[in-house]
């Protein structure tokens, strides 16, 4: 099955979706967002990653800034980074250049490696769209980390890849039910831009009508 | 929880609003008089009519700041809405929520409820703080009849009638809000609300501090995606914010009427502020509001617990929780809408 352009969900929504589902329904399907230090810094680390519009050549390398990518099949779109077109027999033809190449996404991160797969599930998505756009197959990317300032290799390998596929499948229904599931309470909720809104909280405490009639028959 | 931040009160009429990098800056025959970042303000309150740059609203609405206009009388004039935040789906089942009786009157209910029973409170607080100087007896006859008054709200089938129990219930806490008044009787007597023009001291204070309420809480619902125009109880009316409205009920008696009645009892206020027109309007003179504003800000960061979230808030705060909680209960999170109620 394929999705049309107007079912297409942001890319970079998996990484909010692997944090917490509920998260993400907050930001991609009730809008709501709050911009924090944490959203605020990270916008200013991917401006200056898109900062050259096009490509440069280092070497053997073409180094493509902020390029677009979608997935028909996944029903997603959103920009990548960084990709890296590293020239190799066993790659493929880009218009307008000489030789083939093997592209390699890299997608920049303010902070450090996390010990989850958030980063990675996003990488993988955006390098199984260049497979699809470009009729190509990419075995690993790379996760650069601001505060470390080291990139950390992803292999896409096949747990990875179905984990990207069934999650964007979640996603969909969740969206086309306009559903904002309710998750339990964690301690991912501390690091959470959106908690105000969220109110983790609402899930501990007692039904309202138990809160009425409880403040109501103390009297 | 989201931070209370500061509201810019500026009380000179004859000054101009603009803009000069991340600041406000004031102005007066293109005299800077002061500039202050706007990362730490919430809203900016101006009284007079001379106004504010493009630049500034559309800074203001960018960052969810609230920007208001009143008559250097403390009467409403405008406010400035920006692009819409939040979800269209969100507002959509707010606008049917609004158009269905039983629906609207589930909230409307609630609303009613938590005004009422904070009506009780403000009575029951003062037989506690002052038992030898109100009339204790009085004050819990009128108590017992809003707790019954309760009881009917929540067994009431119509918004009709619901506005009915609500007006009767109002009767008879304004009824009794003159007893607890304990200082400076001679200039502060209430003996009923009246607001076209208020024609008391009391009423112009009252007038005052709930057209400030009334803003807050309008922009509480915008930060939360929700449209202040469209309400459960209050009946649309073109420029009404009629939910805000709504909202405010909760917090009228708590929030408002506890305030002005403070500012009275602590004599935090002087009687020769207020000054009589020809025809009995009362006005209040500048000195006298600018000092309302500061009491009001000051009241604003104290701290309480939020008796649905169990967790320290400031008064300030209160309309946004309010509102976030009115919205995720739209969303579908809640059961029913919980009102503030105050102990």
């Amino acid at each position: 099955m394929e999705y049309n352009e107007e079912e297409y969900l942001m890319l970079s929504g998996i990484q909010h979706f692997a944090f917490c589902r509920r998260q993400w329904a907050l930001i991609h399907i009730e809008q709501q967002w709050q911009e924090n230090v944490r959203t605020v810094e990270g916008n200013i680390l991917h401006e200056s990653a898109h900062k050259d519009d096009f490509n440069e050549k280092r070497g053997k390398v073409i180094i493509s800034r902020g390029m677009p990518v979608y997935s028909r099949i996944l029903g997603i779109n959103g920009v990548c980074d960084v990709v890296e077109f590293h020239e190799n027999k066993n790659g493929v033809s880009i218009h307008g250049r000489e030789g083939t190449y093997l592209p390699i996404p890299v997608e920049y991160k303010h902070g450090k490696p996390k010990e989850d797969d958030m980063d990675a599930l996003q990488l993988c998505a955006q390098a199984m769209c260049i497979e699809e756009m470009m009729l190509c197959h990419i075995d690993v990317g790379y996760l650069y980390y601001g505060e470390t300032r080291h990139r950390q290799k992803i292999e896409f390998n096949e747990e990875l890849r179905n984990k990207v596929v069934r999650l964007f499948q979640e996603m969909h229904e969740l969206y086309h039910k306009q559903y904002t599931p309710k998750v339990k309470p964690s301690k991912a909720c501390k690091a959470c831009s959106l908690t105000d809104l969220c109110v983790p909280k609402l899930y501990k405490t007692l039904t309202v009508k138990e809160y009425i009639d409880g403040i109501i028959k103390e009297e | 929880m989201k931070k209370l931040l500061n509201t810019l009160y500026v009380t000179s009429p004859d000054t101009y609003l603009s803009l000069d990098g991340e600041n406000v800056v004031i102005l007066r025959d293109e005299e800077r008089l002061m500039r202050m970042p706007l990362h730490n303000l919430e809203s900016i309150v101006s009284f007079g009519y001379t106004g504010a740059s493009p630049a500034l609203m559309a800074a203001c609405s960018e960052r969810n700041i609230a920007l208001t206009f009143m008559s250097q009388n403390g009467n409403f004039m405008a406010r400035v809405v920006g692009e819409v935040h939040g979800n269209v789906i969100l507002r959509k089942t707010q606008y049917r929520i609004s158009e269905n009786e039983t629906d609207s009157l589930q909230i409307a209910k609630n609303i009613v409820i938590g005004k009422v029973y904070n009506s009780r409170s403000v009575l029951e607080r003062a037989t506690r703080d002052y038992p030898q100087r109100v009339d204790i007896e009085k004050l819990k006859k009128t108590s017992k009849i809003l707790l019954n008054a309760i009881e009917l709200i929540k067994e009431c089938k119509s918004k009709e009638e619901l506005r009915g129990l609500e007006g009767a219930a109002a009767n008879r806490y304004f009824g009794v809000l003159d007893d607890l008044i304990l200082q400076q009787k001679d200039s502060f007597q209430f003996s009923g609300r009246n607001k076209r023009p208020p024609m008391d001291n009391i009423n112009s204070m009252l007038s005052f501090v709930y057209t400030l309420l009334a803003h807050n809480v309008a922009s509480a619902l915008e930060t939360v995606g929700l449209d202040p125009y469209v309400g459960f109880m209050h009946t649309d009316r073109p420029g009404r914010i009629s939910l805000a409205l709504d909202l405010m009920e909760e917090l009228r008696a708590v929030y408002a009427d506890r305030f002005v009645l403070s500012m009275i009892n602590k004599r935090e206020i002087n009687p020769k502020g207020f000054t009589q027109k020809e025809d009995g309007a009362i006005i209040m003179d500048d000195d006298t509001r600018k000092c309302v504003l500061k009491a009001w800000q000051s009241r604003k960061q104290e701290v309480i617990t939020h008796p649905f979230l169990n967790e320290k808030v400031e008064w300030g705060m209160v309309p946004f929780v309010q509102a976030m909680l009115l919205a995720r209960y739209i969303r579908g999170d809640l059961d029913e809408y919980p009102p503030f109620l105050w102990k």
